[in-house]
């Protein structure tokens, strides 16, 4: 069981706290765009004042992704990509001494054909301190989510707005780390705005879990994230963080990175 | 047999043995409750049953008649070959099973009121059968088509679009069924409040298995009936292509606690050491489209292409009640090539004046091999899922003929 003590996710949030601004979470699919290409993604990122990393598990048809991670996924899987290699680049950042909260997101099958109780093990022996399964619900964790917790992997469900105050609770019950907050009714991928319907879907949830929540999905601008600072702890950003890479060369990709996750933090000049 | 199967299964979690499930983002978790309560009140409400039955009789056309096929069955194994009925669901409206589960579930969005409907197709059948029972009942219809099925049925498409449907082509992935899935559910993801997505087939997660094969277990109730009054018996052994594995599920399930042998074919394509659709046959247990059954993938679970000469096959995972099916060993899986599904194809159209669907022909074609070791007294009753029209130009081409 994770003890607070060695928790870098409840480290990160006791610090983002005192500081009292929102955690910044980039995203972007692992071995993308190159097969290597990860380890000086997250790397820079984290330099550059990122609070934590997700790196998504590239999946043949993930289904609740938009047309820039479809993408970016499909070409990951075209590098050779493996879940071995997702191990392989975050042990390499924790030899690098990157101390932030790791996460690895991603769909049920890929885990499934690796083997449960063998991916909860060596994502905890390469340093990843949590996993979001898109398409796993507590309901269908009950293998996954015991293996997990014994490790000290933390699971982070996702909620929607759609979500039910009975879905928040099963939710609520079995997550740990921070609840995955989907901004929209919708897949992933850059919007113009955040939904106004977002406070109040944050209260709900708010009403029922003292757990950090952290909100994904369509942030991609300064002012979303100050938005959502407003009413949750971590926001996570994916397409937007995704397209900026993509329209990098690899030569300007330390660059670019760099820039977009000061721009996002506020620390942008 | 090795086990009994459970008439009453799936489960309250949706469950098959260990098949089927809710492996689905959690935004669609709550319509997922909203689909099966309705669909259980539903199930228990005679006024929704009259309507059905109703529309089924005087807009389907049912009860579809059996034929029986003698000069198929002795093409196919002589003068002594057993009897062989055909379940004629080519003769429904629009050509094929699919208007039972797309009219069943077209009432059920009316009542939870949402008037807007997504649709995947493969071989456009599912996608004509939703377009039309959304004309009939004034809802907005979207339908989503891989790139390469829109090639190989631009009929359908075209049928779609006089129906009043917006078709989508889905460019992503192997642009077929499978990708057409993905890009109903990730509408449905983002209009879910407005929207029921109809799927087509008896996958995806609870409770679609279980609703759709409910909606089409019409097939198997009638042809049992019919059947009883022709030859007087059960038939003892009911034959059925597998796709996704509607039609087969719709006339299985009537008979699943009787002492009938159950035989699903899969499209082995090319052959079964090159490209095919047959997971049952040669895939392994995995999660695809919101639920657990058998699946073609790889070694690090990303999903394969599949491939069948029939779009309405060519898809790489299956319903979970199969595999359940197939695990506890009440049903039997066998698979048919691409070259032998045409020659079941022009088997049928030459012997009986029936032009199949190419999806049907791979049911057809299996008797070649399964009447010889039959006995003469054996009663086979085959579905003949739908009709050959929409395959023309396919079969033109496989046959190097130039319309």
């Amino acid at each position: 069981m994770t003890s607070p003590q060695n928790d870098r996710v409840h480290e990160m949030f006791e610090r983002t706290r005192a500081e009292g601004r929102l955690a910044l979470i980039p995203f972007v699919p692992g071995g993308w765009p190159e097969r290597d290409a990860t380890v000086e993604i997250v790397q820079t990122a984290v330099a550059a004042g990122a609070d934590a990393f997700e790196i998504g598990m590239p999946f043949s048809d993930p289904l609740a992704d938009g047309v820039t991670n479809q993408r970016a996924y499909q070409q990951s899987l075209e590098n050779g990509f493996s879940v071995a290699d997702l191990f392989s680049a975050v042990r390499e950042l924790r030899r690098r001494d990157v101390r932030v909260p790791l996460l690895v997101m991603g769909y049920f099958n890929p885990l499934l054909a690796y083997g449960l109780g063998k991916f909860v093990q060596d994502a905890v022996s390469a340093g990843v301190d949590g996993l979001i399964p898109v398409d796993l619900p507590p309901e269908e964790a009950v293998e996954l989510e015991p293996a997990a917790r014994a490790a000290g992997l933390h699971v982070m469900y996702l909620l929607a707005p759609t979500s039910t105050d009975e879905r928040i609770g099963v939710v609520a019950e079995h997550g740990s780390g921070f609840i995955y907050c989907v901004s929209v009714a919708g897949v992933t991928g850059a919007r113009a705005a955040v939904s106004d319907q977002l406070p109040a879907f944050l209260q709900r949830v708010r009403a029922q879990t003292e757990l950090p929540l952290a909100v994904g999905f369509g942030i991609s601008a300064r002012e979303h994230v100050e938005e959502v600072g407003r009413h949750a702890d971590a926001a996570v950003i994916g397409g937007a963080f995704v397209e900026t890479i993509a329209n990098a060369s690899r030569e300007q990709r330390p660059g670019a990175v760099r820039a977009f996750v000061e721009e996002m933090s506020g620390r942008g000049t | 047999m090795t086990a009994t199967p459970d008439k009453a299964l799936p489960d309250a979690r949706g469950r098959f043995g260990d098949f089927g499930g809710k492996y689905v983002p959690e935004t669609l978790m709550p319509a997922l409750s909203e689909l099966e309560a309705e669909f259980e009140r539903a199930r228990d409400d005679d006024a929704f049953h009259a309507e059905f039955d109703a529309l089924l009789r005087d807009y389907v056309g049912r009860p579809t008649p059996i034929t029986a096929v003698p000069r198929l069955a002795e093409r196919f194994a002589g003068t002594n070959a057993p009897a062989v009925y055909l379940k004629r669901e080519d003769l429904a409206h629009t050509g094929a099973h699919k208007i039972n589960a797309a009219l069943g579930q077209a009432l059920l969005a009316k009542r939870m009121g949402k008037p807007r409907i997504v649709a995947e197709t493969g071989a456009g059948q599912h996608g004509v059968a939703t377009a039309t029972v959304c004309a009939l009942l004034g809802l907005e219809c979207v339908v989503y088509m891989g790139a390469e099925d829109v090639r190989r049925q631009a009929l359908n498409v075209f049928r779609m679009k006089l129906l009043g449907a917006e078709v989508i082509t889905v460019e992503s992935g192997s642009r077929t069924l499978k990708d057409a899935i993905n890009e109903a559910i990730r509408d449905w993801v983002t209009n879910v409040h407005t929207t029921h997505y109809l799927l087509g087939s008896v996958v995806g997660p609870h409770p679609y298995p279980l609703m759709v094969r409910e909606f089409q277990a019409v097939i198997g109730v009638e042809a049992r009936e019919q059947i009883l009054e022709a030859a007087g018996r059960l038939p003892s052994i009911a034959v059925a292509c597998v796709g996704g594995g509607s039609n087969a599920m719709g006339l299985f399930h009537p008979f699943i606690d009787d002492d009938v042998r159950l035989i699903g074919v899969e499209a082995a394509g090319e052959g079964m050491d090159g490209l095919h659709a047959a997971p049952l046959a040669a895939g392994r247990p995995g999660v695809l489209h919101g639920s657990r059954s058998y699946l073609l993938q790889d070694e690090g679970g990303q999903v394969l292409e599949a491939h069948s000469i029939s779009a309405g096959l060519d898809y790489p995972g299956v319903g979970p009640e199969h595999s359940w099916l197939k695990e506890s060993g009440r049903a039997e899986y066998v698979t048919v090539t691409d070259a032998e599904a045409l020659e079941g194809f022009q088997a049928l159209c030459e012997t009986e004046g029936i032009i199949p669907a190419l999806e049907s022909s791979h049911a057809i074609v299996h008797l070649a091999k399964l009447l010889p070791e039959l006995k003469s007294d054996d009663l086979v009753l085959l579905n003949l899922s739908g009709r050959g029209d929409k395959d023309m130009e396919t079969v033109a081409e496989a046959l190097d003929v130039t319309l």
